[in-house]
């Protein structure tokens, strides 16, 4: 009984300090300031871009936030009542839109904005939002998995509506996924409408599974689990030099694209500094950041190319209308899901 | 321990007050998001009322009522598949005379430890396009109905088999001896001795098996492709279209669905009068040779399929990169290298098993201690007693989502719980809630009344009499609580899919994410991980038991 008695005390201390815990909750922050900053990119350009802003601006520290685009853009609009961030670096421009249809984006002119190319910046008279760098819409094809099934290699997009393909394309689903709401805006757009669902209608009968994220096309093409992945560029490459057997094409037909993007977020108590965050977001040095992983950064001219890639993606790329892809999502969405989104049964390979 | 006489009245009163804590948790983790989540189905994405607007808009396209006849064909499959399965396992277990009943019994509780994921995540390395068992599916893909009920027979068979298995015990062996004297022969005996025995248990055993087919979000999320079911769409609209409103109409649907579920276990369990009277002597069965090499074939079938479908999600954890490479390596358990938060992210669950093993094994023993023990406050003690019940009914995704609208309200003075840890544990806590009360209640129901009305009428204070004698005498089922608490929090994905932040990542979340992001090795590698800390959480609760069972529980055996 005496061990009992003495399990019960320490339990009942474990208790204790449980409830002070769970009710302290947060500590408050530090004496400089703390900048909450929402975020999409990845963990290594995280570690980076943290690194070079604070080397920059000492007395501001960067308390990352990073999600998938889906998850941070869902998180700022479940808190747009009580926001949390005082910006958002790394978020697809199309997400950043649709924050702005709620009006959660401050405005503000950042130094030397007029050096960043036309197509990647707010050129309203008061911008909200701030370009860094763009990732293009790729086909990656394994060549391994291709041989054995006889697929030819499609040079455009239309191209893929050969019915050799049917059952060997994995795309990202555009209801779920940033990345494949990004593919059907540039065949609309590309196209036309008509022209464009057509194009699908096609395309739809070839693929096999409509995958959750933006990143898993790629990643099963390269694996071999289907031939045809609709994925993007820069992570098409890191599979390459992983080893994977596939190539990365570009449809001579059109290139979409979708771009990294920042903004202040209304409402920050921290103003000044998040204010700093973008001026410096949209600098040479940062430029220069972005252009080491990405094919296409803001400021002209900055971007290295990717291994297994041409280096001129920001002349390749199609003129693409955000504005009218943020616009209309719903409306497409709508349109996606009622032709294609009641089919239950997955396609057979 | 002098000043006990004077502190008696406060000591009371302080465990008063402990009630009405559990049922203010209960009201506030529970009961108001649900209505709060009720209330949005019923408001536009500005919270303007709209009436059944946002349920005519889901209902627009067909899609939905394709997801929900999905949702039904799963759980009925599921269920037909996993209960004979289930069954026939007990039944080798409890009426045969197989060896290493024992170690069959262990394995058949594997999947407990498991994240329920890393089934599926098998199933797409055995049967995927690249799988090395692929042609067994004659041309089918994995990738939908298949995978589904494939990946839920085997997260779902222990707690079918659990079930069953206790329906099985309770069998009398005078019985059954009357019935071989006379001559019946084995099949009748099993139609009418066995089988209405077992009747109830198999009821509950596939009412359960339904509500968490139904319910799961792991499953159908990592290898559904496009079969669309009720879980998915629920996720698809709040992270894939940020759409608030209609994520919870669809949560609505499941939350019913799962209460009509919910109820028909209820009212199969209030039916079921007692098989077993006093006088009854437990059934020992006889040896028989031909049917005991069958059982002992059948569950050994079953249980290598269980181990090797582990081993498969562990082998694949160290290839370098399938098909293409099939060096090994350890690099994919270098989490930092993938998407989902790192080797932090295992941490911060440790952190929150831990803290939803103590804290919610001692918010359960107050609770169940409340409505068993006290006298008073009938009132709360209904409360807890209704309100205890009700997580059973409600789906992870559902409750995740409720707590986003409760909890990140302007309004909301516990709004700092929001991305937090406590949040986590207070979710896990709540999810778990139906099954950790109603151990601990019938743990509680085994000691005698006695016990306080005589530390009554000695004037001992009852908080006395509870960490003298209750608790110790509880210990086995506090024990048994707290390692459901750390299992479950170990991993769980469904409550706190929602929930989580950058800075209380999980490893359960981190696997969906891994395969989410194409990253299958490290999934696997992650799942691994879990499934090693679940088996020494285990090890370590056994040796516990084992060490306080012989201190505590003489008074059992005499």
């Amino acid at each position: 009984m005496q061990n009992q008695g003495s399990l019960l005390r320490w339990m009942r201390s474990l208790f204790a300090v449980a409830v002070c815990v769970v009710v302290a909750g947060h500590t408050p922050a530090a004496a400089n300031t703390e900048l909450t900053v929402y975020s999409a990119y990845e963990n290594d350009d995280l570690k980076a871009y943290k690194a070079a802003f604070e080397n920059d601006n000492p007395g501001i520290t960067i308390n990352w936030v990073r999600d998938s685009t889906g998850v941070v853009t869902a998180k700022l609009l479940a808190e747009r009542e009580n926001p949390r961030a005082d910006a958002v670096w790394g978020l697809a421009v199309t997400s950043l839109l649709v924050l702005d249809e709620f009006d959660l984006l401050q405005a503000y002119t950042p130094k030397g904005l007029d050096k960043l190319s036309p197509a990647m910046r707010d050129s309203s008279g008061s911008p909200k939002w701030f370009g860094n760098s763009g990732w293009i819409c790729a086909i990656i094809f394994n060549e391994a998995e291709s041989k054995k099934r006889n697929l030819p290699k499609p040079s455009t997009w239309k191209e893929l509506m050969n019915p050799a393909y049917r059952g060997q394309i994995v795309m990202s689903h555009p209801a779920s996924s940033g990345t494949g709401f990004m593919y059907v805006s540039a065949w609309l757009q590309l196209y036309g409408e008509a022209e464009g669902w057509k194009f699908m209608d096609a395309l739809h009968q070839n693929i096999a599974r409509y995958m959750h994220s933006g990143s898993a096309p790629a990643a099963l093409a390269a694996k071999g689990e289907y031939a045809v992945g609709l994925g993007f560029d820069v992570r098409g490459s890191r599979l390459k030099e992983e080893g994977a057997p596939i190539d990365i094409i570009l449809p001579r037909d059109g290139l979409g694209w979708d771009m990294n993007t920042m903004a202040i977020i209304k409402g920050t108590k921290k103003l000044e500094a998040a204010r700093k965050l973008v001026d410096w977001g949209v600098s040479e040095t940062a430029n220069k950041l972005y252009g080491s992983t990405r094919s296409i950064a803001a400021m002209p001219g900055y971007a290295k190319p990717l291994a297994h890639l041409p280096g001129d993606m920001d002349i390749r790329i199609m003129k693409q209308d955000f504005a009218w892809a943020a616009k209309h999502r719903a409306r497409i969405l709508a349109e996606w899901e009622r032709r294609y989104g009641s089919k239950a049964d997955p396609k057979k390979t | 321990m002098g000043g006990i006489r004077q502190a008696a009245p406060l000591g009371d009163r302080v465990l008063g007050a402990a009630t009405v804590l559990v049922a203010a948790l209960l009201i506030v983790g529970l009961a108001i998001p649900l209505a709060i989540m009720l209330a949005k189905s019923y408001q536009d994405s500005r919270g303007a009322f709209v009436g059944l607007a946002n349920y005519a808009a889901y209902f627009s396209s067909p899609a939905p009522l394709a997801s929900i006849g999905n949702t039904f064909v799963i759980g009925v499959v599921s269920t037909l598949v996993t209960i004979p399965l289930a069954f026939a396992y007990a039944y080798g277990i409890h009426r045969s005379r197989m060896p290493g009943k024992g170690v069959f019994r262990a394995i058949a509780l594997i999947p407990l430890l498991t994240p329920s994921l890393l089934f599926a995540l098998s199933f797409v390395q055995l049967f995927g396009n690249q799988g090395i068992l692929k042609d067994l599916l004659f041309g089918q893909t994995i990738y939908g109905p298949i995978g589904i009920v494939a990946g839920m027979t085997f997260a779902h068979f222990p707690h079918t088999f659990i079930i069953i298995s206790t329906a099985l015990s309770l069998a009398d062996r005078r019985l059954f001896e009357a019935a071989e004297s006379l001559g019946t022969s084995q099949l009748r005996i099993f139609r009418t001795l066995t089988l209405p025995a077992a009747k109830y248990g198999l009821v509950s055993a596939a009412i359960v098996s339904f509500m968490l087919s139904i319910t799961d979000f792991g499953i159908p999320k990592v290898i559904g492709g496009q079969y669309d079911v009720l879980a998915t769409d629920i996720y698809k609209k709040v992270i894939g279209q940020q759409d608030f409103e209609l994520g919870a109409v669809v949560s609505v649907l499941l939350l019913i669905a799962a209460v009509l579920a919910f109820a028909a276990v209820r009212t199969v369990q209030r039916k079921q009068v007692a098989m077993m009277s006093t006088r009854a002597i437990p059934y020992e069965p006889r040896p028989r040779r031909a049917f005991d090499t069958v059982m002992f074939l059948y569950c050994a079938v079953i249980a290598l399929a269980i181990v090797g479908i582990i081993a498969v999600a562990g082998v694949s954890s160290f290839i370098k990169f399938w098909p293409y490479n099939l060096g090994l390596t350890l690099r994919h358990y270098n989490f930092d290298l993938a998407a989902g938060g790192g080797w932090q992210a295992y941490l911060n669950s440790l952190k929150l098993a831990t803290w939803t093993a103590v804290v919610g094994t001692a918010i359960v023993f107050l609770g169940a201690y409340q409505v068993e023990k006290s006298r008073g406050m009938t009132r709360i003690r209904q409360l807890i007693q209704v309100l205890a019940a009700t997580p059973m009914a409600v789906p992870g995704l559902v409750l995740g989502l409720a707590y986003i609208f409760f909890f990140n309200d302007a309004a909301n003075p516990l709004g700092f719980l929001y991305g937090s840890m406590g949040i986590l544990v207070l979710v896990t806590i709540i999810h778990y809630y139906s099954v950790t009360h109603f151990t601990m209640v019938t743990a509680l129901k085994q000691i005698d009344a006695d016990f306080e009305s005589v530390s009554d009428s000695l004037k001992t204070p009852r908080y006395r009499t509870l960490w003298r004698v209750t608790v110790p005498l509880c210990m086995p089922a506090i024990l048994d609580v707290s390692i459901y608490f750390f299992l479950s929090a170990m991993t769980t994905v469904s409550a706190v899919v929602f929930l989580y932040s950058t800075h209380t990542s999980l490893a359960s979340i981190a696997v969906i994410n891994m395969d989410d992001a194409g990253e299958f090795a490290h999934a696997s590698a992650m799942a691994m991980v879990i499934v090693a800390t679940c088996i020494a959480a285990r090890g370590v609760h056994w040796l516990l038991t084992r060490g306080i069972q012989r201190r505590t529980q003489a008074w059992r055996a005499a």
